[in-house]
């Protein structure tokens, strides 16, 4: 954890991790779990049951015309069908598969760069790219921009798949082309990884190694010169983001005519020291972790993702998934605790904000529970969720917590209103 | 799914710099030490006992209010003992405990917790009681009064009275010299120039003070000073006096940047010091009181959330009809 320095009159600056680790290789998993979105409404799967047989790479999907669907990562038999509920109350239902031992590729995947095969296969490929704002009509997207920076600290599987899966971006640059007709691909890079970027074909720009530059919206103001406005998505600036490694791995399913179904990841263990690990998507992230040396113990922490922008999960059990990026592991004693300290008033989070934002009255509406005031007031709408004013607070108030929550309850309030019309 | 292992969840992030809020009161004390100890050099124990007992009785007011409350008494975040120590600082050695404890009931109590406590006091805390005890009790800090039994080896006259009964004729004897190296009567925490300008530095740079609002108040005294000492001289002190004489220093490091009550934005906190340090001047030099800052100061701190509407547009935001 990066400490708060000695003299503190300038603002911290949190540097990304710029060096990525080599990849170590996990075998195949004798047990795989992938989590199938359901709809609200949904019940189990109607085209899936425990015992059906399924091949690597085929497409699992709750009935044949659901557009939500999961890719198997091995060969083997469903074992088990359960309902999940994700962090934000998503449904998911949990799949089981035990492996085979062998792989046995399953052949639906058309080697046709075709928006309908983005749609079909690509939307669970490692980075979990999305390709939905392209199948909308209301929508016209001119610019991708491929993100070979990770977003959190401590990550480098972006930066990894620049460094070392260049040809593979390469081909995953020309095949968006096809696919989606975009007229600018742009990939950003940390100055270290120029040279290797300009390798891929696409138009290259720098972003700066401090955090919270290479977040969409961060690069679309610093980089593109287009700031997003506040309540619209970054689709709505005509421009969609992707990870590298998502792009490599669309370049990779051309040239092997097979969907990917591995996932780079950054593991931290409680020491701080990172590694980069390949794995099958749906691996038990317990059997990650015992991989890589890492023994769990009661009140410890594991966090999908990064340390500022990740979610601390409650079970080992659960699956690596295509947006996994990282695994980081912390001890009870280096968590950071969160208080219920009113706030003082300081200033430490408006000096820090990259947008701007009045959080000293903010989180005084947000605590109040004024959300509608707190979005028409105060810009809640503006943040772009990087966390730096819950790191900075000496009152250590959940600040991004209470952010988080005042947009799911907007947005609650938006369906209901939407829904009584 | 279930897991062996318990672990603990929570929202994100899961760094924090480190900081803490008894950490930043704890500094604060350090800061405020050298001014403190060469009160206590001059005046000896009646100051040591000033000191302490303000700062225990902010710290039993406190108890007593979370008790009455039924609330976790938040007495180790240091807070109480800031408020008790400053206050201590503004009083003369001579003060009676019936005024410590009357004014640090008013700080904590009437200044702090009525309003929600730490975090909700829109006016200063030891500044809303020297406020309310200068007015109450005249003769208590009339330093010139209160202060006749000492003689410490240099003028023992206030020199902010002098000015203000005599002129700048009257203030000639103090050398800018005295009153930077405590050479002054006054409070027992804030006639040291020279350490409250280290203890103030080294808050600003270790970032537990905003260093807009302490210079922009130093700025706002020491323009207006000027200004009225360009003007007539032979009635007006200089700008130099202004700075070093009674309660400006430990103002604009110790009272103006106070958290709740002032500004947090960038040029608001310009103004509300600036505009403070003008106030202070103002009434020192055409208002009826001797000193100007508890009332200049708490002026601004009612002005203060009206000022700090004035904010940099957040990036992404949509102005209607601009």
């Amino acid at each position: 954890m990066i400490k708060r320095s000695f003299l503190g009159l300038v603002k911290p600056r949190l540097q990304y991790n710029l060096v990525p680790d080599s990849v170590q290789e996990l075998p195949a998993p004798k047990k795989v779990t992938l989590l199938l979105k359901v709809s609200q409404n949904g019940g189990p799967p109607s085209t899936l049951n425990v015992g059906d047989a399924v091949k690597t790479g085929q497409r699992l999907s709750a009935s044949p015309e659901s557009a939500e669907y999961v890719i198997s990562s091995v060969t083997g038999t469903i074992s088990a069908l359960a309902p999940h509920v994700g962090p934000l109350a998503q449904k998911y239902s949990a799949i089981t598969i035990d492996a085979g031992g062998q792989d046995n590729w399953d052949d639906q995947f058309k080697n046709e760069p075709t928006l309908d095969t983005a749609m079909k296969f690509f939307e669970y490929a490692p980075g979990s790219p999305s390709f939905k704002a392209f199948s909308d009509p209301e929508k016209t997207i001119r610019t991708i921009v491929i993100n070979g920076m990770d977003q959190d600290l401590l990550l480098t599987v972006n930066q990894y798949v620049v460094q070392n899966e260049g040809a593979a971006v390469k081909s995953g640059v020309q095949a968006l082309k096809k696919i989606t007709g975009a007229n600018r691909i742009v990939i950003t890079v940390p100055e270290n990884l120029v040279q290797q970027a300009t390798t891929t074909g696409a138009e290259v720009k720098t972003v700066s190694d401090t955090y919270p530059d290479s977040l969409p919206h961060m690069v679309m103001k610093d980089l593109l010169g287009q700031v997003v406005l506040a309540g619209d998505a970054v689709e709505d600036t005509e421009t969609v983001f992707m990870s590298a490694e998502a792009v490599a791995a669309i370049g990779t399913a051309f040239s092997a005519s097979r969907p990917s179904v591995t996932k780079v990841l950054t593991v931290v263990g409680k020491d701080g020291a990172t590694r980069n690990v390949r794995a099958r998507i749906g691996t038990r992230i317990g059997d990650v972790l015992q991989a890589c040396d890492i023994s769990l113990s009661d009140r410890d922490r594991v966090i999908l993702g990064g340390p500022l922008r990740g979610t601390a999960t409650y079970s080992e059990d659960l699956p690596v998934e295509p947006g996994t990026d990282g695994i980081v592991v912390q001890d009870e004693a280096d968590s950071a605790q969160v208080t219920d300290y009113p706030c003082v008033n300081c200033g430490e989070c408006i000096r820090i904000c990259p947008v701007k934002i009045p959080v000293n009255m903010l989180v005084r509406f947000l605590e109040a529970r004024l959300y509608e005031d707190a979005r028409n007031m105060y810009d809640l709408d503006c943040c772009i969720e990087c966390g730096l004013c819950s790191y900075v607070c000496v009152s250590r108030i959940p600040i991004f917590q209470y952010i988080m929550l005042g947009k799911y309850e907007l947005s609650l309030m938006e369906t209901a209103e939407a829904a009584n019309e | 799914m279930s897991s062996q292992t318990k672990l603990v969840v929570a929202h994100a992030p899961y760094w924090h710099d480190g900081s803490r809020l008894s950490t930043k009161n704890y500094h604060i004390i350090i800061a405020a030490l050298p001014a403190v100890l060469m009160g206590i050099s001059q005046y000896g124990a009646p100051a040591l006992a000033v000191i302490a007992f303000s700062m225990a009785c902010a710290m039993i007011w406190e108890l007593v209010w979370s008790a009455i409350l039924k609330k976790p008494a938040p007495i180790g975040d240091g807070s109480a003992a800031v408020t008790g120590l400053l206050l201590g600082m503004l009083m003369p050695a001579t003060a009676p405990w019936w005024v410590i404890a009357l004014g640090t009931f008013i700080a904590i109590i009437v200044g702090k917790q009525i309003f929600g406590g730490i975090g909700f006091n829109p006016l200063n805390p030891p500044l809303l009681a020297l406020a309310m005890l200068v007015i109450s009790f005249k003769g208590i800090f009339d330093f010139n009064e209160a202060l006749r039994n000492y003689d410490l080896g240099f003028a023992m006259t206030y020199p902010l009275a002098d000015l203000k009964a005599f002129g700048p004729g009257a203030i000639a004897k103090f050398s800018l010299g005295d009153l930077f190296m405590g050479r002054q009567a006054g409070a027992i925490g804030s006639t040291f120039g020279l350490g409250l300008i280290v203890g103030g530095l080294y808050l600003m740079l270790r970032g537990y003070m905003r260093w807009e609002i302490s210079l922009s108040f130093l700025a706002g005294v020491f323009v207006t000073a000027l200004l009225f000492n360009l003007s007539d001289s032979s009635q007006y002190a200089g700008p130099m006096f202004h700075l070093f004489a009674g309660y400006t220093l430990i103002a604009a490091f110790f009272l103006v940047p106070e958290d709740s009550s002032s500004p947090a934005n960038f040029i608001p906190m310009l103004i509300f010091g600036l505009l403070a340090g003008v106030m202070t001047v103002l009434v020192r030099n055409i208002g009826a009181y001797v000193d100007g800052v508890p009332f200049s100061i708490l002026l601004m701190n009612l002005a203060n959330p009206l000022l700090d509407k004035i904010r940099p547009k957040a990036i992404g935001k949509v102005v209607e009809n601009a």
